[in-house]
């Protein structure tokens, strides 16, 4: 159900043209296409509906409004009809145009208006909207069957567990259900956001949410690496949305992976952990101390084994006093040779968040990875991160989530069919 | 807990370039013709070892090494022996570049490069010319420095011999059941491993058994938490919601534990011969350094003495191991940077003022007794320490 928009943001500006070779880049069959153009932030717009949810291998934005929702009522067709009427918004929103049908200011001047109006005027800005569940809305914590659905949790979607380290504020962590919302505009995000809850209100309630700013991976090839708050580049050695045999292999849940829930094939998980830096402290580390808790140089991003960014890092190669990667250093305790080769597709932001009660930052990293089984491809990195990782003494984990991310949604569907047909 | 004193220095391979430096190394004099001329560009390749220029003004000059070679590689300059080392640069990967920055008087030297790191390398003569900024060798470094190393073993090893005492004194009265006692002589024991800290998490199998914190523990991975904050619970079990205490057999068991894992830290402490710890002047700095991150990132959040809420003894008594080892370089760093040290004097100084006013009686107010006013009050404090202080290796290796 898409009715014709009444103001498309898009519209306003145009760039159809632009958006159109988009819409067709992310088509699923081309997914893999080498020569998916990139295209101009100003203008791009994704589809909402598709073979997957966009938001997973879609080129990271570089805004990020994150929020983690507890559904409040116990009516699983209100959480249908809530889904529903999501699907609907969030399709709007992502074409540029308003969260409702009639838009923030040409309704009837007596009622609010059905969107809020502070995306108006602007571009689609690339947003896109990827919805997930979490473990606790199959069953709740006493093991009750919520909505029916109990028996279609996958095996994989449980609480994480606590890991070594963590300091995790509950009320930073966990949720029932996701909704990531990303965008080159943070006011687009954020309306985003601010929209699709407003429409759960009664039915759904915030847990906890996060803004980002600053993409600190890479999902495509046609982009650069950024840098997270440490100045390092991260994620050189992400998936990217160009290589379809390893999205297969590591990303996407398969057909026969939990035949419980086939609801989920074509799918993902997604890890959420809120990584706070200590940034005063990291700052005031020696040039060659970080560069050996990363196994990197600042300047390039190459590993210190040698060579440029993208060169393989050789964890042989010794210097004088060992190996030149040393064997604490984050490139080496979490790269996929030590974890049987699995990846995962990192998706991760910077956070500042204001100062703490000491005036330092509140910032970090806010980590989202897509995998295909949290199990195999998330828990025992960041087990062994947690153990070894040289960079732990400057990290501290302040929340973490787990949601399953259900495939993407057809024309006539609505976001999660699957698991409540 | 991980920050390591000896590990970090293997992996850093700072060397001071003592003789021939006696000044802050910075980097040029800006665009002018003579600040060029002390940057030299060198290029280590398989079998060669090309430099931009075979001689450069006095003062402080900068060596941009490019491995273009596929093995490690290094790169010396020496002196007109072609022994004495003045400044070094190792572990160059390849294809990167590190830079070495080195304050050389006027004299011959020779430059060379370490093509897989074995040998006597490719070498070259390299002459320093004299130029206005040319600074007087301090030929009492070296005595400074020696003063400074052996100071700071005699220091280290009387801390860990009194923790060894006070440790043995405390699982006896733990063992006993004297809880009280315990109690007591708990955050006064703890006071010399605080001291040490970062020479005793240098030894990466005994700290975690001794000092890892319940959060440290990833017990659904199967990990044991032993150790002095294993202790501290059981003393204090009122903060510990449905706490089961322990048995005296499992008192005896932790108790002895951590006995034995301080005896073995200490008998490497005291170790002589082959097996003696050294301390070189930049694991010194560094340990300064070392100490107060610990008091930045686990006491002054309340973090390390989850149960007793004895942080601000662990806090002073890190501060102490961070001001004796910045004192003992505090000669050496006079004659580089007096500015510098006299920076760090007044700060340590402040810092003291300031946890002085947490004492009471023999010891210190409890954590939780402390305001966010407090606590903001140190961190600033800690912060306005510990910015000049990440300056401190950098200067005495200069």
């Amino acid at each position: 159900m898409t009715p014709k928009p009444r103001v498309s943001r898009r519209g306003l500006l145009g760039g159809g043209a632009a958006a159109a070779g988009v819409a067709g880049a992310f088509a699923a069959g081309r997914l893999a296409a080498p020569d998916a153009e990139p295209v101009s932030g100003a203008v791009a717009s994704y589809p909402f509906r598709g073979e997957r949810q966009a938001g997973i291998v879609t080129p990271a934005q570089d805004r990020l409004h994150f929020v983690a929702l507890d559904v409040t009522t116990d009516d699983r067709d209100r959480l249908v009809a809530l889904l529903e009427a999501w699907t609907e918004a969030a399709e709007r929103m992502t074409r540029g145009t308003s969260a409702g049908p009639v838009g923030a200011v040409d309704g009837p001047g007596n009622a609010p208006p059905d969107d809020t109006g502070e995306a108006l005027d602007l571009p689609p800005s690339g947003l896109t909207v990827t919805f997930g569940f979490g473990p606790s809305l199959f069953a709740d914590a006493d093991g009750n069957d919520r909505f029916g659905i109990a028996e279609r949790r996958p095996a994989a979607l449980e609480r994480l567990p606590r890991f070594s380290a963590d300091v995790l504020d509950p009320a930073r962590s966990d949720g029932d259900i996701c909704i990531q919302a990303c965008a080159d505009d943070p006011q687009v995000a954020v309306h985003a956001i601010r929209n699709l809850v407003r429409i759960g209100f009664g039915t759904t309630a915030v847990r906890w949410s996060q803004l980002g700013f600053g993409r600190t991976s890479t999902t495509s090839r046609s982009q650069s690496t950024p840098r997270n708050l440490f100045g390092f580049k991260d994620g050189t050695a992400n998936i990217k949305a160009e290589e379809a045999a390893a999205l297969d292999q590591h990303v996407w849940v398969g057909a026969d992976d939990d035949p419980n829930a086939a609801w989920l094939a074509g799918g993902s998980y997604l890890v959420t952990r809120r990584i706070n830096m200590t940034i005063e402290v990291w700052d005031r580390q020696s040039l060659d101390a970080q560069e050996q808790f990363v196994g990197r140089t600042k300047g390039t991003g190459a590993p210190l084994s040698g060579g440029e960014e993208f060169s393989v890092p050789d964890f042989d190669i010794r210097g004088s006093a060992g190996p030149l990667i040393p064997v604490d250093a984050h490139v080496r305790v979490v790269h996929p040779r030590a974890h049987d080769n699995v990846r995962m597709l990192r998706r991760g932001y910077n956070f500042v968040d204001g100062s703490n009660d000491v005036g330092g930052l509140d910032a970090g990293l806010f980590f989202i990875a897509y995998v295909r089984d949290p199990r195999t491809h998330f828990i025992p990195l960041q087990r062994a991160m947690s153990k070894t990782d040289a960079l732990m003494e400057y990290l501290r984990f302040t929340g973490q989530a787990l949601f399953a991310v259900p495939p993407g949604v057809g024309e006539g569907e609505y976001v999660g069919q699957a698991l409540f047909a | 807990m991980r920050k390591t004193l000896l590990a970090s220095v293997a992996a850093l391979a700072v060397v001071p370039a003592l003789a021939a430096c006696t000044e802050n190394a910075s980097d040029g004099d800006g665009g002018d013709a003579k600040g060029n001329a002390r940057a030299l560009t060198v290029t280590s390749s398989a079998d060669a070892c090309e430099l931009s220029s075979g001689e450069a003004p006095a003062g402080t000059l900068t060596f941009n090494v490019t491995n273009t070679g596929s093995d490690v590689t290094e790169f010396y300059l020496l002196g007109s022996d072609g022994l004495r080392i003045v400044g070094e640069v190792e572990n160059i990967g390849p294809n990167l570049t590190k830079k070495l920055t080195v304050n050389a008087p006027e004299g011959d030297y020779f430059t060379a490069c370490k093509p897989g790191m074995v040998g006597e390398g490719i070498r070259a003569a390299f002459t320093v010319t004299h130029s206005d900024e040319e600074q007087e060798v301090s030929a009492s470094d070296q005595e400074l420095i020696d003063q400074a190393q052996n100071n700071y073993r005699a220091y280290v090893q009387d801390q860990s011999a009194q923790l060894l005492a006070k440790t043995t004194e405390f699982v006896q009265l733990y063992k006993d059941g004297k809880d009280d006692d315990a109690r007591a002589l708990y955050p006064v024991a703890r006071e010399h491993w605080e001291r040490i800290e970062t020479v005793a998490e240098s030894f990466g199998d005994l700290d975690p058994k001794t000092d890892a914190r319940e959060a440290d523990v990833d017990f659904a991975a199967g990990e044991e938490w032993t150790g002095w904050h294993r202790i501290e619970k059981d003393l204090w079990p009122a903060e510990a919601k449905g706490y089961t205490a322990l048995t005296p057999e499992e008192r005896a068991t932790y108790a002895d534990d951590l006995l034995a894992n301080t005896q073995e830290l200490d008998k490497r402490v005291q170790a002589t011969g082959a097996d003696a710890l050294e301390y070189p002047i930049d694991a010194i700095a560094n340990g300064s350094i070392g100490l107060l991150e610990e008091v930045a990132n686990g006491k002054i959040t309340g973090e390390e003495e989850a149960w007793s809420h004895t942080d601000l003894w662990d806090f002073q008594a890190n501060v102490d191991g961070a001001r004796v080892a910045y004192e003992g370089v505090q000669g050496l760093l006079e004659t580089k940077d007096a500015a510098l040290a006299e920076e760090l004097t007044t700060k340590f100084a402040a810092l003291q003022a300031l946890l002085d006013e947490y004492r009471d009686g023999e010891g210190f107010v409890l954590y939780t007794e402390l305001t966010k006013d407090d606590t903001k009050k140190m961190t600033d404090a800690v912060n306005a320490l510990s910015e000049p202080l990440s300056k401190l290796t950098a200067a005495v290796t200069s």
